[in-house]
Formats: C-alpha cells, structure tokens, sequence
C-alpha cells in the first residue's frame, strides 16, 4: 500500500469536503460509541476485566519468548508449522512459497489487517495468484481497488450507493438499492470463489499457547469456509496475539466484541487446531503460521512495550473526534485513528509519519474506552518527543517554542510580554471585543474570531490592587 | 501527611490565558477560595505551566518550567489554578525527572497540593455556600484535560446547582474535545475547525444563552467559533457565575450591546 501519510494535512482537507465520506462518517457514532456505552452498561465487572486484561497483557508481554515457543511446538503437535518471519518481506515471501507450494492459483482470504500490513494481495498478484477477499467489506474494496479506512469496519467510508455501483459494474446484475439483495450478490460470487480456492488465508485475532489453535472471530461466517475448504491454510497474525490459554483467550473476548461493536460476543468465534485428522469430516491438509515480527520486537522493553497490548477493537477510532471528522485513508497508511497513530511511525518510520502523533487534541478519550488502559496520548507524546529530539519538528514550530520558553523561564520579562500582547490584542479588537482577522493568526482567525482580553493583564491589576491597598 | 489546616495557606496559579485574557477568572477564583476559608497568596515567580512544550515534545524546557513552578509554590499548603489543563500538566511534572532526580519526590509533592479550582472547592473544602444571583439557562462543557485527567465532572454541576435561578441544560457530546488542543488549533486548522463546529451546534441545541466552562483555552475557542456564527450563546468560566462576578462582558462581547453580534 502506498504511503501517504506525509501528505497527512491535505488528505483531511479534502476529506473534510468529501460529502460521500462525510455521510459515511456519520454512520461511526452511532454505529459504534452508542452500542459499546450500552453493552458496558450492562457489564458492571466491564472496569475490572479490562484491569486483568492490561495485566495479563503486560505478564504475556514479559515472557512472549516462552508463550510462542510454547505455541510453536503445539502447533506441530497438532501436525502444523510455524513461520518466523521478522520483516514484511520475509512474510511477503514465506506466504507466496507456501502457495506456490501448493500449487495455488486463486487463494480465499478472510479480513486479515495484518495482511495489509505486509502488502500481501499486491505481492501475490504480481505473481500469478488471485487473492480472494471473503469479507465482505473487504471483498467491496477489493473490486473497487480500494483499502481500508478502518481495522475492523473496512468499507466504513463507503456508503450504499457506492456499493450498490460496484456491484452492478462487477455482478452485472441489475443495480439493486436493498442492502439484502447486495449481500446475496456478494454470497452467491463468494460461494464459487470458496470452492475453488487452493488456499486459505486468515489472520488471527489469537494465538492459543497451551493448545496451539489460531483463533478468528467473524460476524460473517466468511472466515470458516475460507479456512475449512481449501487444501491449505495459512495463518498469518503478528507475534503479540498469543495468549497462554483458552481461559485467557475468553477473558479478550468478553471486552474485544463488547469494546467493539457492543456485541457481547462475536457471531463466528472459530478456532483452528493443525490439520485435519483422521475421522474429520473437513479440515485442511496443511496448516501454517505465519509469524510476523515487523517492528514489534523493537517495541519491547521501551516505552512502546505498551502498545503491543492492542487488541484490535478499533474503539480508539470509533471515539476519536479527529478520526470521526476525515475517517481512515487520511491517515495514510493501513493503521488509522490513535493505535495506527501510535503503530504507524514504528512500521514507516518517524519521518513519513511525524504528523500522525501530532494530529491529536489529547483529549484522552481513546484512552478512556481502550479495553486494555493503553495510554495512548502518552505514546503519542513519545513519538512527539522522539520527533524533537531528532529535529523533525518544522523548524518554525522550534523557533516558536524556543522565543516562548526564553520568556516562560524569566517571570519579570514574560510579564513584560504578556502586557505587551494583552495591548496589542486589545488595540486590535477596538470596541466590538473581538478580533476577526488576526496577523499571524490566520490558522485561528479563518474559522473563528478571537474573543479579545477584557482589560490589563491579571498580573498589572493584582498589583495596582494590592498597591493601593485594595488586597481583598 | 499533616492535618489539613481550617484556613489553609493557597498559592494561587493564574494562568496564562486567565492573566491575558480575563483577568475575571482569577479575581473569581480568588473570591470563592476566601469564602472558602482560604488565605490566598500570589506567587510572582510563576509564569507557565510548561505544557506547550511538553505536548510538543520539548522535554528539557518543560522540565525548566516544571522546576520553577515547584519552586514558586513549595510553601503553599494547596496549588489551586481556573483550569483543569494547566493544573493536569502539574500533575504531569514527575514524568518529567528520573526517579533519583530530587526533582521528581518535589513533583510528586506539588502533585499532591495541587487542585482545579472546582474540584478543590468541591472535593477538599465541600464548600457549599455559593451566592450567586445568576438567573437563566445554562450548558456545561467538560473540557478534556480536566475530565479525564483529574476526573472532574460532578463538581461544577454541584457548584451551579446552588444557584436558586439557574437551570442547567446538558448538552449532547458534552464530553466530546471542542477541538482547541493547544497547538493543536492551528497546527490541524480543518480539522479543529470541524470539532468546534460540531460543538458550537450542541450548544446551540440546548437552546441555553450561556456556554460555561472550565479552561479559557476551550471557551475561548468555542466563544469565537459562535461569534463568527452569529450565535447568540454568551461564554464565560464557570468561577465568573459561581463568584457572582458577571458585570464584565462576556468572552469577546462588547460592553456596548449593539456591537455584541455580527449583524
């Protein structure tokens, strides 16, 4: 996927012009925030079980070693193979041999966030095998050549419309306006694809150490037939979904699902053990686990470490004023809102993403409703800080800072400037008390009047006040 | 810890936007402390918390003024500041030092003096005698800082029920961010722009004539916002209500009434 998060500013301007996007955009709070607010309501233990979900994150974090190795040797039990892959690449390359291997010519996928991270339906197209979304969000942008605005809602920024028109371009059907009659379509086109395909790809929402099952879960059902019918399944999921046990793994799903959609729990909870045994009635013939490091490892043991707690419910988006004013494909890249904030600049680097962690009110409210406490704000204070210390900041803004603090660390001298801009505000608003077109203050003034100061500067008044004798 | 004393000793911490634009909320602030039973004092070594730098990721100047801020109010028994923004960024200063740095036991200990005005009220004093004759509709915005890093909420809404004549109308997104963000107004200008639109239209839907709030820098940007709209929503800091001090102007009102609003 083409990088286009140095182009941050521009792309929210005109999504913020885009009236189809903008509609669609309108879907999010109600779509999501109202569903979550009230299944939280309906789990008083909600707080204490995102309490033990962040620590048994961080003990998991600790020993991730052990759970995947733990994990790996489960998984060959069960007559599977695990992949280590530490970059894109090696993922890219694992994943084209294994199809290869098996002689794919059209591969199913189910909705795989980390498969976009690796570019991998780009890569597998380049070499002759046709990659298959099943999800149907998914399956949308894939005949439009699109990408996801959204980790667990990728077509959020398509509206009905839209769909309805690339179905009719692709299905050649007549076009329908009734959301059933669309997914029909979409059923009927996948049923085929389902049947034919040589190999299945999946991601994993899970990786179960004591059992060595990969787990997916799906509202859609797409993910069982992708990962049941085909010869072959390949897993891919990055290296911090493991989880010790099948008790752990239910502990995410009561807050994943309800911190998600406000489901209590996802319709398709399907977990995948090796290959299929004797008496199965179906299964796959080979299963494999494709590992991806890309980045993460680095994470560990810094101030990052934290992030690696992400659980993918996407509530950080979902209730992120900014994302809820451009959407996703804004943010450039496939990780949008304050986790892609965060993620982005590890996986792209600093320097194409410094405006992501920038472009945050810190408000705290993706913080508020991060099922496992990830101090989102801080980490994107991290990457604020790490931009500094590397000169990345527009050199204006340094400037700026730098005259500001000259000032900020001399009382008697940011008194004098604070008077000298009390004047000037107050000289410039005249008599109306507001200023509606400030020099240097365009960025304000273009969208907004300054309200003026109301008289000297509290400091000028406190003073006269206690020289006269007037201290109350 | 020492026994809270009944007149406690207060160094009061302005603000900068408070000392540039409106100096009311100082003086307001001042007045509820002393009905409160404070003695409240003035530290002139204070400038800025230091929170442009830290959210801008200059650490070393943060930690510069984190250091003079605990210097100027290392004898004060509580730090009480107009703004759950500022007061949140002293709360911040132990991230500021290293854990063998004796900077970072002095932050702790300003951390645990200091208090949003509200929540001081509120919380340590349960001061319960505001007099104010304010008589009208209002709505309240939680601005974020405040909410979600000192977890005020109830403590205004407490304040302002003690006034016989006003009726507060709650907004819908009430604890949604206004866009100002600091920096960030003008760094996103689209985008902050678009948040302040939104919220200036949950206020106009309350149908309430006065937005109040507890940070300038959020009411300052949402009073400009519905002043460039034309809307008729005066602004003010919640302290001007509570201490009775709304002779002034509102936020951007001109004393003269005819040139109060846009025609």
């Amino acid at each position: 996927m083409q990088i286009r998060s140095p182009e941050f500013k521009q792309n929210a301007r005109i999504a913020l012009t885009d009236v189809g996007l903008q509609k669609a955009l309108g879907n999010v709070k109600t779509g999501f925030p109202d569903k979550r607010a009230k299944a939280v309501a309906r789990m008083p233990e909600f707080d204490a079980l995102r309490d033990q979900a962040r620590d048994l994150k961080n003990h998991i974090l600790q020993h991730l070693d052990l759970y995947l190795e733990i994990f790996e040797a489960n998984v060959i039990k069960q007559g599977g193979q695990v992949h280590w892959c530490r970059t894109a690449e090696d993922a890219r390359q694992t994943i084209l041999r294994l199809c290869q291997e098996a002689g794919a010519k059209t591969v199913t996928k189910g909705k795989s966030m980390v498969s976009e991270e690796i570019n991998l339906n780009a890569h597998l197209e380049a070499h002759g095998i046709q990659p298959v979304e099943t999800d149907l969000g998914e399956y949308i942008l894939q005949l439009r050549g699109d990408h996801p605005s959204h980790i667990i809602a990728p077509a959020i920024h398509l509206n009905l419309e839209d769909v309805s028109e690339t179905f009719h371009q692709h299905h050649h059907k007549p076009k329908s306006m009734d959301a059933a009659v669309l997914m029909q379509e979409a059923r009927e086109t996948l049923r085929e694809k389902f049947v034919v395909a040589d190999v299945g790809i999946t991601g994993a929402n899970f990786l179960v150490a004591e059992t060595g099952s990969t787990l997916i879960v799906t509202n859609e059902g797409n993910g069982d037939l992708t990962q049941t019918l085909p010869k072959t399944h390949i897993v891919v999921s990055s290296i911090e979904k493991v989880v010790p046990t099948l008790e752990d793994m239910s502990l995410f799903l009561r807050l994943l699902a309800r911190s998600a959609t406000g489901q209590e729990f996802t319709v398709y909870n399907t977990l995948s053990s090796g290959t299929k045994r004797l008496g199965d009635q179906d299964g796959p013939e080979a299963f494999h686990v494709v590992l991806v490091d890309n980045g993460r490892s680095d994470m560990l043991g810094g101030e990052l470490q934290e992030m690696l707690r992400c659980i993918r419910c996407a509530a950080c988006m979902n209730h992120c004023p900014v994302y809820g004013a451009i959407g996703g494909h804004a943010y450039g890249w496939v990780y949008p809102g304050p986790m892609g904030s965060v993620l982005t600049p590890q996986m792209i680097g600093i320097e194409q993403a410094a405006l992501l962690p920038n472009a945050s009110t810190f408000c705290g409210k993706c913080e508020e409703v991060c099922p496992v406490r990830i101090p989102l704000p801080k980490l994107m204070r991290h990457w604020r800080k790490n931009e500094f210390e590397r000169h990345l900041t527009p050199q204006a803004a340094r400037w700026g800072l730098g005259i500001w603090a000259f000032f900020a660390k001399r009382p008697s001298l940011y008194r004098l400037l604070s008077r000298i801009s009390n004047l000037s505000l107050r000289s410039l608003a005249g008599k109306k008390q507001r200023i509606e077109k400030l020099p240097f203050g365009q960025a304000w003034t273009q969208m907004r009047d300054m309200p003026a100061p109301s008289g000297k500067t509290f400091m000028q008044q406190w003073q006269a006040r206690n020289k006269t004798g007037h201290n109350s | 810890m020492k026994e809270p004393s009944t007149q406690p000793l207060v160094g009061f911490f302005v603000t900068c936007l408070a000392d540039l634009y409106r100096p009311e909320v100082a003086f307001a602030s001042i007045k509820l402390l002393e009905l409160a039973g404070c003695r409240v004092e003035v530290p002139s070594q204070q400038t800025c918390c230091g929170q442009p730098a830290f959210n801008s990721g200059d650490n070393k100047n943060a930690a510069a003024l984190a250091k003079q801020t605990i210097a100027a109010f290392a004898d004060y028994e509580y730090v009480v500041g107009p703004s759950g923004s500022c007061i949140g960024m002293l709360h911040h200063y132990p991230e500021l030092f290293e854990e063998r740095d004796p900077w970072k036991q002095r932050a702790l200990d300003l951390k645990a003096r200091a208090f949003e005005i509200t929540s001081f009220l509120v919380d340590v004093r349960d001061f319960t005698q505001i007099q104010s004759r304010f008589q009208g509709q209002v709505t309240y915005h939680d601005s974020c800082s405040g909410l979600r890093e000192l977890k005020i909420k109830q403590q205004p809404r407490q304040l302002l029920a003690q006034i016989p004549g006003l009726t507060l109308t709650e907004m819908e997104d009430a604890e949604t961010c206004c866009g100002f963000g600091g920096t960030f107004c003008v760094k996103y200008p689209d985008i902050s722009n678009r948040m302040v639109s939104n919220k200036a239209e949950s206020v106009h839907q309350t149908g309430a004539e006065l937005l109040l709030g507890g940070d300038l820098g959020c009411l300052l940007n949402m009073a400009g916002k519905l002043s460039r709209e034309g809307r008729r929503v005066a602004v003010r800091h919640v302290v001007e209500i509570l201490a009775d001090e709304f002779a002034q102007p509102a936020l951007g009102q001109a004393a003269d009434a005819s040139l109060a609003y846009p025609a």
